[in-house]
């Protein structure tokens, strides 16, 4: 049962052309040292869902910058310039879904079902009348038209937890949970990194986030730079 | 409070955008000038900000001795926590707002018009980084102000008839607050409910596109019209 790997056989798995969940909101979250391996692995063609693109030289902009990403799934770019010149360009291909959309289509293949029914920006143009169903929702006479989302599914998960045990249990911390815990759920491989590995027992178990069930593998990584605050912030 | 020198146009947006923000709302405040409100706020404010990548009850933007690299804004800052603070994930996050649970939200705009559509997301082959939480906010919040210049960098209204720029969402503002008057969006238009103290009526429906509602007066004068500095 213990979940340890090396970070080495553990990114090894992830082959070309993959489509991989990434935590995070910034640099919140996200699993700085997996990605590092990633790009140093070189897999390319990747899809890689993301909140947003990490700011240039950090995280996933790496992944971007060194052209190893095909399509980027995310709510908002806004924080990486390279990202928006390259998606203009047409180098990088994005698909945004509005924020708490992206998270609930995770959150649904996590929770194994298919889709849900919104009402989120059905009158703009991310709509297409294809996605529009009439539902009655509830004993009114009138249906209402409601848009189908569907679930999104990876092959992959990257997740950052402040804590860990060798079983998998994860905690996360602080604005830092974000989407981890939804993708820890929502992928068929689920690779995490943690600062605090602990054995099995060393958490109250009431507090766990993601029950262990959901988690491949655990690799213990050290504090490295990209962790620390960011100087143009502070 | 300390704050960083800000130009007089954005100042008087903020100040005014301040008074609307009363103890006990649930409150998230949109990217740009909406984040800076807090830096007009009493130091013992009682508001809950909730900020959309997972925190309910931010404090203030922390001092370097205080900042947590796991703690930010959904604007990057890295922030406080307030006592009663909670944080969650982004699923959560999002309940909260499209569940009706967020009292008063303030954005920004590129063009907001007479039915109280919004603008503030795309602008087609020029700017599109993305939809973040704006629609879910502006289609759920109990209230929307949009906090915004009266007019643009070149001197355009953003006020407009109708909106040309890709909608965030429908009929959504309620009240819209401008370095130069503070109007509601009603079911008859745009009702014109404070002017700025070095502007007249007349001047502000010219640097407005849609037509504005004037209560108890008429475009030259201003009776009826509360003044703000």
């Amino acid at each position: 049962m213990n979940k340890q790997k090396e970070i080495t056989e553990t990114i090894a798995k992830i082959p070309s052309g993959a489509t991989v969940m990434v935590g995070g909101f910034g640099s919140p979250g996200t699993p700085f040292t997996l990605l590092d391996e990633l790009l140093r692995q070189g897999q390319d063609r990747l899809t890689l869902i993301k909140n947003d693109a990490n700011e240039p030289g950090y995280g996933i902009a790496k992944l971007i910058e060194a052209d190893r990403v095909d399509t980027l799934i995310a709510s908002h770019i806004g924080l990486n310039r390279q990202a928006v010149g390259r998606m203009n360009s047409g180098q990088l291909r994005v698909e945004f879904y509005p924020q708490g959309i992206l998270a609930e289509k995770i959150r649904t293949a996590g929770a194994g079902l298919f889709g849900f029914l919104s009402d989120i920006g059905i009158e703009t143009e991310i709509t297409d009348p294809s996605q529009i169903i009439e539902w009655q929702v509830d004993k009114s006479v009138t249906k209402r038209k409601l848009k189908v989302e569907t679930a999104l599914h990876a092959d992959f998960a990257l997740i950052h937890a402040a804590r860990a045990d060798h079983f998998g249990n994860l905690i996360y911390t602080d604005s830092a949970i974000n989407f981890n815990p939804l993708m820890a759920m929502a992928a068929e491989n689920v690779f995490v990194e943690t600062f605090d590995l602990q054995a099995p027992g060393a958490f109250p178990p009431e507090q766990i986030h993601t029950p262990f069930a959901f988690v491949s593998t655990v690799v213990q990584v050290d504090l490295s730079p990209e962790y620390e605050l960011m100087e143009h912030y502070v | 409070m300390s704050k960083p020198e800000r130009p007089v146009r954005t100042e008087r947006i903020l100040l005014r955008a301040a008074q609307e923000i009363k103890s006990g709302l649930v409150i998230n405040l949109g990217i740009g000038l909406p984040t800076l409100v807090p830096d007009y706020l009493p130091d013992d404010f009682d508001a809950l900000i909730h900020s959309e990548n997972g925190i309910l009850g931010c404090g203030p933007i922390a001092k370097r001795a205080q900042a947590r690299a796991s703690l930010i804004d959904a604007a990057g800052h890295y922030v406080t926590l307030r006592s009663g603070s909670s944080c969650f994930d982004s699923s959560v996050s999002f309940s909260m707002i499209r569940r009706g649970r967020i009292d008063l939200c303030m954005l920004g705009a590129f063009e907001v018009d007479q039915s109280g559509n919004l603008a503030n997301w795309k602008i087609p082959g020029k700017l599109s980084p993305g939809i973040g939480g704006a629609m879910e906010l502006a289609q759920k919040a109990k209230r929307l102000i949009v906090l915004s210049t009266h007019t643009d960098k070149h001197g355009r209204p953003k006020i407009l008839e109708r909106c040309r720029l890709p909608l965030t969402a429908p009929v959504c503002v309620n009240r819209i607050i401008t370095d130069e008057a503070v109007i509601d969006v009603t079911p008859d238009g745009l009702l014109v409910q404070e002017i700025a103290e070095n502007i007249s009526a007349e001047e502000l429906q010219n640097h407005t596109e849609a037509n504005l509602i004037f209560p108890k007066t008429n475009l030259t004068g201003t009776s009826g019209v509360r003044r703000f500095k």
